[in-house]
């Protein structure tokens, strides 16, 4: 019942974030100038009409079949209109400048663009978190013995190399010089194909180094500190072998804080990495981000931005929560 | 008893302290060591950290010093050297950093680019050495001579100040024009002044015509008799045939050097040579000589030259936003953990929004609303908005631990003021893991405005300012054939995010006193 209450009280204030920087966010979108592509073959007019049947603008002026003059409906009955369209029928607008996706709603064109996101992100974590603690409690049984040192020097350099670089040689040498992956991710939306995973396999890789090398620190300081507890030394001369007693209580306590953070990113998996995205071209959330942003859409930028926040906030209060659910001893927010 | 007047105690009643058998207070006998003098000796233990901190000021000595040093500026390009290998005069004479790619090559291409070193000189096959395998040639091409010469139309007076400048420093840099009759039929090929030897058509392809061995070629310059007057207007001793001219056939003859187009003269010009006559009496930048120690992207921008603007860009950028991100959460943490209460809670609500705002939309919604302001100030602004609040939430944290402390209290029953406590008696307190997290803060910085320059959000290239991604993201674009592009600017990023996380990590250990001893 504590906890219940506990977890009310975090959504809660999540969704009080949530809606002020939401707000922000839409006013200053709507204080922005409208954005209407003017490109050559381009019609105006339909932009104006689809702006106009969306509640954004009204009262248009038309003189010799072109739209010369509008007016703004204020911005609260916008974000009403807003508001009730996405409640009432789930619709979060259309796209208006970006290029591909002209007039295609943009719940739609999100949905299309997630999975190959999601797939990259799960794939990297599937094989960066075992890894990553493979090599922690490897590390952390070995402590300051030489195979501790080589992994230690790893993991610097994995966590301090950023990963367009990292992205970059893997890149040359993979794609490039030894020619086993395809340039380009597989086009078509057959996701569990051999060869979409075998195009996938560049950017999972890269992915998935920065997250082993934060699994594999993490579980390290965990772990070898939870080793010199003296219930260790108690497990040892119960009679218990080594790995026994590592398994059985160095491994349970030191996920108490490990756990979470795992937790955390797979829900993290949804947003991605804008950059790794951008470098191997996959056509996912990250890169129609980017589209929406650099052709100033605000339809899409309004819903991804709220997209991304969400993720972002959610993943928070998951490793918050879950302190509380794996550990019995830790009663969140308690006085 | 005597009594004492205790407003009039007689002076011999009173004796030394120090006179008296036992001494409870002595001096200290060692030397006095300071907070930042410790945590110095303590940084000095770390080994990794001094290296660490030795490379980064290497690297900011390169970003400072360098940029004056170069004969290139940022906005400086030239087409011609796309990509150009990177040059150093040392290893000239190994097959490493020479300025040349090993590339293979069929017969026809290899022939004219050996004809470009008969002709001028130039070699671009490097000492006109190649292997052949199979009808393939495998050599060294010069990126810088690879251009060979270009069909340039000068104006009269361009045209007569070449030829003096030619005649004053003995070099050639107008070669004898082709004929447009002898030149090759196709299209492209027709614009390509390599071509100045006999070729014809085949298939719609050029071919070279070759002499009895297989390998010789005849040129196809333009030429009159000795003695003759031409209209080509040249008077410049620079002759490639000698004063004498040429002897075919028993007749002496001259090249021409240029052909009339229109209101100009149309001439065959050695770009290498050129070049250097363009930049000397042209345009008068101080550049010598196209010589490029680490190359040039794919626009024919000087990599050092834009990879050390980079840097200090970001360098100075960096450290201006860490710092006013500092002095801002300083205060502003300051005031939240000194009165507490309701005050902590509203601005901790404030912080709490603004740091849940993705970084992503607030710089886009900055530039959105700055349309026309430099993407400096909106790069700034959005750090600033987002990256003070760290620092807040640290200051904070320091003032709930020291503000009940009993010297704080004794301070204020001396009358101090608010700030004076504030700012005198707890701050201080927090200053050793400010730095520090100024320390981490500044590379996690540079990082945003290279990930952000790279996706193109943010563009820095204007003037005189580039930045390290968009130098990447330009290598990357022709990674497959020049990586050399890309890996100078990625070499410089990785060995500052490194150097800059091992630093950082033993700042943070030299700045903890409660570590101290606790290390080997």
């Amino acid at each position: 019942m504590y906890m219940f209450k506990y977890v009310l009280k975090r959504l809660g204030l999540m969704i009080m974030t949530f809606s002020i920087i939401m707000l922000i966010c839409f006013v200053l979108i709507k204080l922005l100038p409208l954005s209407v592509p003017r490109a050559l073959g381009e019609d105006p007019n339909l932009s104006y009409l689809r702006l106009e049947g969306r509640g954004y603008i009204t009262n248009l002026v038309w003189k010799n079949g072109n739209v010369v003059g509008y007016d703004r409906v204020p911005i609260l009955t916008q974000l009403w209109n807003y508001l009730v369209r996405i409640f009432t029928s789930g619709d979060f607008g259309v796209g208006i400048t970006i290029s591909e996706y002209k007039n295609a709603g943009v719940w739609d064109v999100f949905i299309e663009k997630l999975p190959p996101t999601i797939l990259i992100n799960i794939y990297s974590t599937l094989i960066g978190v075992p890894i990553g603690l493979g090599l922690g409690i490897f590390a952390a049984l070995k402590k300051n013995k030489w195979q501790d040192q080589v992994i230690n020097v790893i993991i610097i350099l994995l966590v301090s190399v950023p990963s367009i670089v990292f992205a970059l040689v893997i890149q040359y040498v993979f794609c490039f010089k030894l020619d086993w992956f395809p340039l380009l991710m597989e086009s078509g939306t057959d996701y569990f194909s051999l060869a979409m995973f075998k195009s996938m396999f560049p950017a999972v890789f890269s992915l998935c180094l920065g997250s082993i090398a934060g699994y594999a620190r993490f579980t390290r300081a965990e772990l070898s500190e939870v080793l010199t507890n003296d219930y260790m030394l108690l497990a040892r001369t119960k009679g218990l072998t080594r790995g026994q007693a590592t398994l059985r209580h160095a491994m349970r306590n030191s996920m108490v804080v490990i756990f979470p953070s795992i937790l955390s990113e797979f829900i993290a998996v949804l947003s991605g990495s804008l950059i790794i995205e951008r470098m191997f071209s996959i056509p996912g959330v990250g890169g129609l981000y980017l589209d929406a942003i650099n052709s100033k859409d605000y339809d899409f930028f309004m819903f991804l931005s709220g997209f991304y926040c969400l993720v972002g906030l959610l993943a928070g209060i998951i490793v918050d929560i879950s302190y509380g659910f794996i550990d019995p001893r830790i009663r969140m927010g308690a006085k | 008893m005597e009594a004492f007047d205790i407003n009039s105690i007689p002076q011999e009643k009173f004796e030394f302290v120090a006179d008296r058998d036992i001494m409870h207070d002595k001096p200290l006998e060692t030397k006095h060591v300071g907070y930042l003098r410790d945590a110095f000796r303590r940084f000095r233990r770390n080994k990794g950290s001094v290296v660490a901190a030795v490379i980064i000021l290497l690297l900011v000595l390169f970003a400072i010093i360098v940029p004056f040093c170069t004969q290139y500026s940022v906005s400086y390009t030239d087409q011609m050297y796309y990509c150009a290998m990177p040059y150093n005069k040392a290893f000239e004479n190994t097959s490493f950093w020479d300025g040349c790619k090993e590339v293979t090559q069929g017969k026809k291409t290899t022939r004219v680019f050996y004809a470009m070193g008969e002709e001028s000189g130039h070699n671009a096959i490097k000492n006109q050495e190649y292997t052949v395998d199979d009808g393939n040639y495998t050599y060294r091409l010069n990126s810088i001579h690879k251009v060979g010469v270009i069909y340039k139309t000068l104006t009269p007076s361009e045209y007569e100040a070449i030829q003096e400048y030619q005649d004053k420093h003995d070099v050639q840099i107008i070669y004898p024009m082709v004929p447009t009759a002898n030149r090759p039929t196709d299209a492209t090929d027709k614009l390509d002044a390599n071509y100045y030897f006999v070729t014809r058509s085949k298939g719609g392809k050029t071919e070279i015509v070759y002499g009895d061995d297989g390998w010789s070629i005849t040129p196809a310059y333009g030429k009159y008799l000795v003695g003759e007057t031409t209209n080509d207007g040249y008077t410049s001793k620079m002759r490639i045939e000698g004063d004498e001219g040429v002897t075919i056939d028993g007749e002496k003859y001259y090249y021409t050097y240029s052909r009339i187009a229109g209101a100009g003269y149309e001439v065959r010009v050695n770009y290498y040579e050129y070049y250097k006559y363009y930049h000397a009496e042209i345009a008068r930048d101080g550049i010598k000589e196209p010589k490029f120690l680490l190359g040039c992207d794919s626009l024919g921008h000087d990599i050092l030259t834009c990879l050390s603007s980079g840097a200090r860009f970001s360098f100075i950028f960096a450290i201006v936003v860490a710092v006013v991100n500092m002095l801002v959460g300083a205060i502003y943490g300051s005031i939240e953990g000194y009165y507490g209460g309701k005050r902590d809670l509203i601005m901790e609500r404030i912080s709490d929004i603004l740091s849940a705002i993705p970084m992503m939309i607030v710089i886009t919604l900055l530039k959105y609303h700055m349309g026309g302001a430099s993407h400096i100030l909106v790069l700034f602004l959005s750090f600033f908005l987002t990256g003070w609040i760290g620092m807040a939430s640290t200051t904070r944290m320091q003032f709930y631990r020291f503000k009940n402390q009993e010297y704080v209290l004794a301070a204020r029953t001396l009358g101090a003021k608010d700030r004076r406590l504030m700012f005198k008696h707890i701050f201080p307190n927090a200053i050793g893991t400010l730095v520090t997290s100024c320390a981490l803060v500044i590379p996690s910085m540079i990082y945003s405005e290279v990930s952000l320059t790279y996706l193109g959000i943010i563009n820095l290239s204007t003037g005189n300012i580039t930045s390290v991604g968009t130098l990447i993201s330009s290598g990357q674009a022709v990674m497959s054939t020049f990586p050399h592009v890309a890996l100078f600017p990625s070499l410089f990023l990785m060995l500052l995010m490194l150097s800059f996380n091992l630093f950082g990590n033993g700042l943070r250990d030299a700045f903890n006193p409660s570590l101290r001893g606790s290390e080997g």
